[in-house]
């Protein structure tokens, strides 16, 4: 049946079965795959989405339900070009390790931001209660969650992939680039 | 993972939702939040040919306290029942039971009526509202009629829910005084065992008691015993109210499983019983 | 200024970018134009016969595209193969493995049939329209039930036991002789599930033109997945190529070649199409390999000093029904560090391999390690018990002591090095356990029971020696300097989760003198990458790396040859120095990695005999593991009421030789201890009588949540190895290994008033509020 989606801001229209998982609408028909599935019991929380603003588990909620709504991936929280704060404070408390739960707790714990600005580490760890982690024993996510309130609360602005990359150990000259096939400095090494 | 092939419909009414149950009988189900079926469904252990989507009705969600009553829709999600002052006030058991309840994800989608409809043995709400004495109102072919706590919830995922019947409310007075404990599942979240305590207290002791306790058996049951044995207990004597909930479980035969046997949840029921009591007692 | 500020520092991963915005491809994410999905059809019994599979059902199904039993892989298409077991033992027992069942079904879960449909919906309905007929059969779940006699989970054996491995060391009769007391103890340590949060997922495809395979698994293992993958389906192995694309998470359990790789790749050669199978939680609880799951029988001897003279073990190992990969391997290593840290100079021991209808166990994180370090860390705090002694005397007694290394244990291996009492000094200090202990009287006087729980652990890691492994031991790196200067590295690890694309990329950035953006490292792909032996054992860095770091020797070689002969200079008055090459004691005069990089690219003015290019492949074979170590100090309370524990503190002090980067290093043990601290509380596999799983879904099997875990503080000491080139010794699993007996330790410890000696895991609230019906003694037992 025809269905009408609005996912990251755009509108879609959609012919799905009744049965089609929100979460395999949204990673097989608009190859949205930040929207990971880690389990058959709703537990894990992989999948987690905004629906309409608040999280839910995509894999518990069939595409048609969603018909007429508005939802929110991974995708859609950030990217390269601008990553969310709470994008940002996971990679820098080191909240990830092999990455396979962090895009769904990355949106869970926009989530809880949303109800609870200003989390102690104990409503943390409690607001994210649907979402498993089997990597990080959670310690640095709750780091990261914490760091991410503090940025958002203080009107960080956002920052990009680029602006964030690993710094560089200082150097006497700058490297060879990478632009050019034959650089200056290497054709004066040269001669 | 992948639920067998349905229909989908939506209905704009109750009228219209009671229709289309009419219409397709024993193989349509109801989908409010889908936080019960739906994982029946992924593993197959449902399958119904049809679900009708309630979701959308207009005037079945909220919250309504009023003279002493407090009237809840059947499509308030437990997310809005957590986040509820007025809730927290004049049903702390419900709003502890609310906030305990599944994962905050779990809690944005599935509804109380929903939860109640499926008669989970190891549900939280069937203990709350028949702790607090909750009327269920059913929307049938020829009118709705309401039931009590007590006839709505049958036994293990059974309810008096007639198969083209809808609930649409819940309503129950005022409770103050009360309160829920729960053992958790480590792993579902699901209460090991949840008690729900209302008090009624008369001065500094309790006047009459209410408790309901879900986890234990094959439903969730009154503690008789118990709520004759709290009268006229000063709730924050320990001793005292440790002894009036003594075998809360008594005559009900518990289930077992890899995590808990049949023994120590009985002997938890005393114990969550004892500080649903206290809780209950204290000003929140 | 000096290239020296990488090695060392808390950078944040160059791998995160992609992770954090949903941009990672997991095999789940790759997308190829006409993909087809496979289904399974498993057993629901433990064991049976199979006496009738009927797929007519699907014969008009358009959505349905192939179906395949045992009996038509064996016989219809001649793919009689054995699913491989990687072993050097004489008398090991090994039943055929076949890929799909044949006749008979041994475990819950067991692959039957498999079905191709157009979707992964299609497909499931397939499946469940599939009619298999059994005829059940006595199942054996019950290892000493098992290893006594019948049934037998393979009929043909005649028995179920899959061998034995006996070890003697010293003179244990003495020992017990002269002992002053004994304790006897059997310690279980349970069947636990790994739980990646990324299942077993994979996608294969023909090109049947190329007669090439490319298999994307979500493994540990791409190069010794396509050498099996070569012998099981025989084709050359030059004609597979196999990606480990993004891997969320492996723990060792895609460290191993599943029948359902297998398949995958020849249903996609058969069908000339893409297959991709990606398993359900469900399968994945039943299929996908467990860890631990040992019976250990204890007998300590020792002195009334709480010197511990002499040790008696024997061990029922769970090999499940089949074997897999390293199945039988793993309870080897848990006889050969049955000493622990300590000086155990007398031991005997026997493994028992058993086999039962359950799934295969197999390397989970710590693998047949943390078994040992179980049993040991128990057998400590028992003889501290019983003789009236604080455990951390007991151990202080019996460390091998620093200055004592390289030590040879009585189990053969040498310990590279080590300095066992100052890590638990530094974690006693930080914990104030003196103070600890006060404040446990007084709350035992108060009816609350706090517990205190040292663990002081040692593990053998960085595998290995190939002479020691089942299979390679070795690993490589690769370095290319481009011709612009960028430095691309092939790594034969293959990480998921473990960062070396930043620890690596540091590495090479400090010793080749570029800036780390400049550095790419590649991983995980047959094709692009040399053969390498994979991730697992925590050897990523203590053998790829140290490959890495030949690499770069090898590099920094030909590059001062390079720069010598432009400057017409003696090479051997050139050195690499902060990243750059320069005549020694004249820091005025430099060439860059890049320039010399350039200056090979363009050839033509190099050294006579020199080839051209900058790039280098080496191997690291390891002359000997590497042993990293250290003390976790845990502290809980339990709830007298109901049993539940809450950990109020918990510290680690490791020690795994050099650090490379902090921040990762942390990641590793946090990640570590809450795995460890779940197999301690929460988890367990369970199976019935007759082998169905009881605990076959995130409903009932326990891992932690965020609020189940507390708060780690973490500290560390680095004694550096010379094993290898970069003085690391692997962190993989340390958390995991000191950890679990951490934990129990204190949990036991809190429930001495009432006379505990012992409590098997997990320590449910159940069994502790059961020990506590007990009435309590007062105070201290000590």
């Amino acid at each position: 049946m025809q269905i009408d989606l609005t996912v990251n801001g755009k509108r879609t229209s959609l012919d799905v079965e009744p049965r089609l998982l929100l979460a395999h609408a949204l990673r097989d028909y608009l190859n949205l795959t930040g929207t990971h599935i880690g389990c058959d019991t709703s537990s894990c929380g992989a999948c987690t989405v905004l629906l309409d603003g608040v999280s839910v588990k995509s894999c518990t909620v069939f595409a048609v339900q969603a018909s007429g709504h508005e939802v929110t991936t991974i995708e859609g929280i950030g990217n390269a070009d601008s990553l969310h704060p709470m994008q940002e404070a996971f990679w820098s408390a080191h909240g990830l390790q092999c990455g396979y739960c962090t895009t769904g707790m990355i949106v869970s714990a926009v989530d809880l931001l949303r109800r609870n600005p200003d989390p102690s580490d104990d409503e943390i760890r409690a607001g994210l209660e649907g979402n498993l982690c089997r990597c990080t024993g959670y310690e640095n996510i709750v780091k990261a969650v914490r760091a991410a309130g503090k940025a958002m609360r203080d009107g960080e602005p956002r920052h990009s992939v680029a602006d964030l990359m690993p710094i560089h150990p200082p150097v006497e000259e700058p490297p060879p680039s990478g632009e050019a096939i034959i650089p200056e400095q290497l054709q004066e090494a040269k001669a | 993972m992948i639920p067998a092939s349905f229909d989908y419909v939506r209905a704009g009414s109750v009228d219209e939702a009671i229709r289309l149950l009419e219409e397709h009988g024993d193989e349509a189900k109801l989908l409010a939040g889908g936080h019960s079926l739906i994982p029946m469904m992924k593993l197959r252990l449902a399958a119904p040919s049809v679900l009708i989507d309630i979701a959308e009705i207009p005037q079945l969600a909220g919250i309504d306290v009023s003279g002493g009553r407090v009237t809840i829709g059947a499509l308030t999600k437990h997310a809005a029942l957590a986040a509820s002052d007025e809730l927290k006030k004049n049903a702390p058991a419900l709003w502890d039971a609310a906030n305990d309840l599944g994962d905050p994800q779990v809690r944005n989608r599935g509804t109380i009526g929903g939860a109640s409809a499926h008669g989970d043995p190891s549900a939280d709400y069937p203990a709350v509202l028949q702790a607090l004495d909750a009327t269920f109102t059913l929307a049938g072919k020829g009118g709705t009629r309401e039931l009590t706590s007590g006839h709505f919830f049958r036994g293990m995922f059974d309810t008096a829910l007639g198969p083209d019947e809808v609930l649409t409310r819940i309503a129950f007075d005022a409770a103050p005084n009360s309160a829920y404990a729960k053992f958790h599942h480590p792993a579902s979240h699901y209460a090991v065992v949840g008690v729900a305590v209302v008090l009624k207290m008369d001065g500094g002791t309790i006047g009459s008691a209410r408790v309901a306790v879900t986890g234990v058996g094959d439903a969730a049951f009154r503690a008789g015993a118990v709520e004759s044995a709290l009268k006229g207990v000063n709730p924050t004597d320990a001793a005292a109210v440790t002894a009036a909930c003594a075998s809360a479980a008594r005559g009900v035969t518990g289930r077992s499983d890899t995590f808990a046997s049949a023994a120590y949840r009985a002997a938890m029921a005393d114990v969550f019983t004892a500080r649903a009591v206290a809780k209950a007692a204290t000003k929140r | 200024m000096a290239f020296t500020t990488m090695v060392g520092a808390r950078i944040r991963r160059r791998e995160d970018p992609r992770l954090i915005t949903g941009r990672a491809t997991y095999v789940d994410d790759v997308r190829q134009v006409g993909t087809v999905y496979a289904a399974f059809v498993r057993s629901p019994y433990g064991h049976a016969k199979l006496t009738g599979i009927d797929s007519s059902a699907l014969k008009d199904d358009p959505h349905v595209i192939a179906v395949y039993t045992g009996e038509d892989l064996h016989h219809a298409h001649g793919l009689k193969s054995s699913l491989p077991v990687a072993h050097k033992m004489a008398d090991l027992k090994t039943p055929p493995h076949y890929i799909l069942a044949l006749d008979e079904v041994r475990f819950v879960g067991e692959p039957i049939a498999v079905v191709v449909a157009d979707s992964p919906y299609t497909a499931r309905d397939a499946a469940e329209n599939i009619v298999v007929e059994y005829d059940e059969l006595p199942a054996v779940i019950d290892m000493e039930k098992a290893a006594a006699g019948p049934p037998f989970v393979h009929e043909s054996l005649g028995t179920n036991v899959a061998y034995t491995f006996p070890f003697a060391a010293g003179d244990v009769g003495k020992a017990f002789a002269e002992a002053d007391v004994t304790i006897k103890q059997r310690i279980v340590n349970q069947r636990v599930a790994p739980v990646p949060i990324e299942p077993r997922s994979m996608v294969a495809n023909y090109d049947a033109g190329m007669q090439q395979l490319t298999i994307y698994s979500a493994t540990q293992i791409p190069h010794l997945l396509r050498t099996q993958l070569a012998v099981v389906l025989g084709l050359p192995e030059n004609k597979i190529r196999a990606i480990a694309p993004e891997v969320g998470g492996g723990f060792g359990a895609k460290l191993n070649v599943y029948a359902e790789e297998a398949l995958i790749c020849w249903l996609a050669m058969q069908l000339e199409r893409p297959v991709k199978y990606i398993e359900t939680r469900s399968e994945c609880f039943q299929a996908m390999i467990h860890g631990r799951d040992q019976i250990d029988d204890l007998e300590i001897a020792a002195k009334n000093d709480g010197t511990i003279t002499g040790l008696k073990l024997k061990i029922h190992a769970n090999m499940g029904a089949y074997h897999q990969l390293l199945t039988p391997v793993i309870p080897t290593l848990t006889v050969l560090m049955a000493h622990g840290c300590y000086k155990f100079e007398n031991i005997e021991a026997e493994v028992v391999g058993v086999f039962t209808n359950t799934m295969s166990t197999d390397a989970y994180r710590g693998a047949g390690r943390p078994e040992a370090t179980f049993f040991v860390e128990r057998a400590i705090d028992m003889v501290a018990q019983r003789l009236k002694l604080d455990p951390v005397e007991v151990r202080r007694r019996n460390f091998i002591s620093a200055s004592a290394f390289p030590h040879t244990t009585a189990t053969g291996l040498t310990y590279d090095s080590g300095n066992y009492e100052t890590t638990m000094d530094k974690a006693l200090a930080a914990i104030d356990y003196a103070g600890l202990r006060k404040q446990q009287e007084e709350l035992r006087k108060q009816g609350r029971y706090l517990g205190i729980g040292v663990s002081t652990y040692v593990e053998v890691c960085g595998m290995g020696p190939s002479a020691a492994m089942p299979a390679a031991g070795w690993d490589s790196a690769t370095i290319r300097v481009e011709p612009t200067g960028s430095i691309t590295v092939m790594t034969g690890v293959s990480p998921h989760g473990q960062g070396e694309e930043t620890t690596f990329a540091q590495i090479v950035a400090d010793e080749l003198g570029v800036p780390i953006d400049q550095v790419t490292v590649v991983h995980g792909d047959t094709d692009k990458v040399q053969y390498g032996v994979g991730t697992f054992g925590s050897r990523g860095t203590a053998v790829g790396g140290a490959a890495l770091k030949l690499a770069i020797e090898t590099i920094q070689a030909k590059a001062v040859k390079i720069a010598a002969h432009q400057w017409e200079a003696n090479p051997d008055d050139l050195e690499y120095r902060d990243g750059k090459i320069t005549v020694k004691g004249d820091p005025s005069k430099s060439m860059t990695t890049a320039e010399a990089g350039f200056l090979a690219f363009m050839g033509d003015k190099l050294p006579p005999g020199l080839e051209p290019g900058l790039d280098a492949t080496r191997r690291f074979e390891p002359p000997n593991f590497v042993f990293p170590f250290g003390t976790h100090v845990c502290v809980v309370e339990v709830d007298a009421q109901t049993g539940e524990v809450k950990v109020v503190r918990y510290l680690a002090v490791d020690d795994c030789g050099r650090l490379l980067n902090p921040m990762i290093v942390e990641g590793q043990v946090h990640g570590g201890i809450a795995q460890g601290l779940a197999q301690a509380l929460f988890e367990e596999v369970v199976y019935d009588e007759r082998g169905q799983l009881l605990t076959g879904t995130l409903m009932d099997y326990a891992i932690p949540h965020a609020e189940q875990v507390p708060s780690y503080e973490l500290d560390h000491t680095v004694t550096p190895t010379t094993v290898n080139p970069l003085g690391v010794k692997g962190v993989g699993e340390a958390g995991t290994i000191g950890s679990t007996p951490a934990i129990a330790n204190a949990v036991i410890d809190a429930l001495a008033p009432f006379g505990v000696v012992h409590i098997d895991m997990p320590l449910r609230p159940e069994k502790l509020w059961a020990a506590m019906q007990a009435k309590p003694t007062n105070g201290s037992v000590r």
